[in-house]
């Protein structure tokens, strides 16, 4: 399978303490890939530096099969990117808010528009078309929020804990949206501190301190560690790291 | 340039979407200048003054018929001697009253003096400083023309005061700069600042700056839309300025744009430099508002002169970018010079502009590692 992200010993400082310490791991093309760990293991410092938010302190890292020192441009041309806060824009319709990200991203307005009336009849958001996301319901933003960053099918998502702060139901629903991307081939790089979600993915990668202690299968996971679900997997991690 | 466009239409939007950032942009330079030209205006007019002439003869009427006449005063009462003068004041309407000794045309034409008292409500010191100017200057100005010149006093001494490049001593001659310089700061600079901390604060700047887009289109983006509007009312005061209050602009029109110009990058760049430091718009309003606003009106010499100033103060409005400006606007727009007298200023607001510049970049490079 080609690999879409490869990561060797990236190491991230901030002054002495170490955000990343020696990240090594590879995702491959079409994969659901959960990068977990409690706030502050840092797993938002590495999306970042993947992302071209940030720079690390050494190592290597390809992404889409760009270095992401030198094709810093490229890189970003192939993926998307949705934060923690939706990062729509509220004052704007939602046909506003796609037209400007497919322009920031080079989309022509006939792709545009033709892409434009499926998603929105796919979500079932036809009506929606011309109302302001600040008076849409979370769900819905948070739906068009992804839709919208992947809307120039770039080859990886980043998705910076993207079902904060919504229900249960909501975030199952979500996810459906994310297993359609990924069936499409879109990989799917996913930070969460929920446990649940972590089932979901194809691979799940477990961060502490800075350290990626496990990676593999959920199922593996739970088999090495003796565990019924990723919570004790997590918590048996966290136990023996300190 | 299409994602450029693209990206300006964005911001347009955002801008004509606010009705609070159009208030701000629209009515604001309007409200201001018309509130400091017309309502808080310190100039003199019609003053009702109260005259007490204890001698009753040609000069104690003349002198009183040419301060009604000056259009500054209007005629009050006539006090005769004995009344309480206090009593006139309590009322409140009379703001001076002017007490004519007895024989009065007698002794100025025996002695060559003659005792003239101004008495003013000084609960509004200002006022009352202004108006026993006025009235000694008109005082003064009538007995030398009038009465000295047939007595053929020996060696006098005449000071004529001419009040250069603002005869009428109008304050709207020092508002309309002042506003100007205000105005720009607080659209160029407050608004710029808020707009780009407000993405941060949305998380939409992050997916900026993980898209293509460059980190300087983002911020060239942001601050174009404040660029334009800013010199649209740099163009609107001016013209409110000339056509409503009739401020003369001597010097050249186009150089006064120019200048105009580069205040609106001065303040841009240290909107861009604000955004840089505050992490929401909350920060970004707090930081403008204390370290623009307030020294712009207090310290860059608007509203109190500052010769004035305590020391400290005094070098601290060195750094204050409108200081300059309104020296510059002043010196075109009245005086009629050209770069000739005002290069020291532009170079420093160059200076500036650099300096924010160059911190803006420092502090985003740190930010971004």
């Amino acid at each position: 399978m080609e690999k879409v992200i490869e990561v060797r010993n990236l190491v991230k400082k901030f002054g002495s303490f170490v955000a990343n310490d020696h990240l090594n791991f590879d995702v491959y093309q079409g994969e659901i890939f959960g990068f977990l760990g409690a706030n502050g293991a840092g797993k938002t410092t590495a999306m970042k530096i993947l992302c071209g938010l940030s720079s690390p302190t050494s190592g290597e890292a390809k992404v889409a099969s760009f270095d992401i020192y030198k094709e810093t441009e490229k890189v970003k041309r192939n993926i998307g990117y949705m934060s923690q806060k939706f990062s729509l824009y509220e004052d704007l319709t939602v046909a506003e808010n796609i037209r400007f990200f497919s322009g920031v991203y080079g989309i022509s307005p006939a792709d545009r528009k033709e892409k434009q009336d499926k998603l929105l009849k796919d979500l079932g958001l036809e009506s929606a078309r011309d109302s302001l996301i600040g008076s849409l319901p979370l769900g819905w933003k948070q739906k068009l929020a992804f839709s919208v960053a992947i809307f120039h099918d770039p080859k990886i998502v980043f998705l910076d804990e993207p079902t904060g702060g919504v229900d249960p139901i909501t975030r199952r629903k979500f996810w459906d949206l994310i297993y359609e991307a990924s069936d499409r081939g879109i990989t799917v790089f996913v930070t969460t501190h929920y446990m649940d979600e972590a089932e979901y993915c194809n691979r799940v990668s477990i961060m502490n301190a800075g350290r990626i202690e496990a990676l593999d299968t959920p199922e593996n996971l739970k088999k090495q560690y003796s565990a019924k679900n990723m919570d004790e997997v997590f918590l048996k991690i966290a136990r023996n790291v300190d | 340039m299409k994602q450029f466009i693209g990206f300006l239409k964005k911001e347009f939007l955002h801008i004509f979407r606010d009705p609070r950032t159009m208030m701000i942009i629209f009515l604001l330079p309007i409200v201001q200048l018309l509130l400091f030209g017309k309502v808080i205006n310190t100039d003199i007019q019609n003053s009702r003054i109260a005259i007490l002439d204890q001698s009753h003869d040609n000069t104690t009427r003349e002198i009183t018929s040419k301060l009604v006449s000056s259009g500054y005063f209007v005629l009050g009462d006539e006090l005769m001697p004995g009344d309480d003068v206090e009593d006139v004041f309590r009322k409140g309407k009379v703001k001076m009253v002017v007490t004519f000794g007895p024989e009065f045309e007698k002794s100025l034409e025996r002695d060559g003096k003659a005792d003239v008292q101004l008495l003013a409500d000084a609960s509004d010191p200002n006022t009352a400083r202004i108006l026993t100017n006025y009235a000694s200057g008109i005082i003064n100005d009538y007995v030398k023309k009038e009465k000295l010149q047939n007595l053929q006093l020996p060696n006098q001494i005449n000071t004529e005061v001419r009040m250069l490049y603002n005869e009428g001593l109008k304050s709207v001659y020092m508002f309309v700069p002042g506003i100007m310089a205000m105005i720009l700061m607080l659209i160029s600079a407050m608004m710029t600042s808020i707009s780009i901390s407000k993405e941060k604060e949305l998380g939409t700047m992050e997916v900026l700056l993980a898209s293509p887009l460059k980190p300087i289109q983002i911020v060239l983006g942001k601050v174009t839309p404040y660029l334009l509007l800013s010199f649209i009312n740099a163009l609107t005061i001016i013209l409110i300025g000339v056509f409503i209050f009739g401020v003369p602009i001597k010097g050249s029109f186009v150089f006064l744009m120019a200048e105009s110009f580069l205040f609106i990058m001065m303040a841009l760049s240290l909107g861009i430099l604000i955004s840089t430091v505050a992490p929401n718009q909350m920060v970004a309003m707090f930081i403008s508002v204390l370290a623009l606003m307030l020294p712009t009106i207090l310290l860059s010499g608007f509203m109190f002169p500052i010769e004035n100033m305590p020391l400290p103060l005094r070098i601290l409005s060195h750094a204050m970018p409108p200081r300059w400006f309104i020296v510059i606007i002043k010196n075109i727009m009245l005086k009629g010079t050209g770069i000739l007298f005002v290069w020291k200023e532009t170079l420093i607001l160059m200076f500036m502009t650099f300096v924010f510049i160059a911190l803006s970049i420092k502090n985003f490079k740190i930010r971004l590692e």
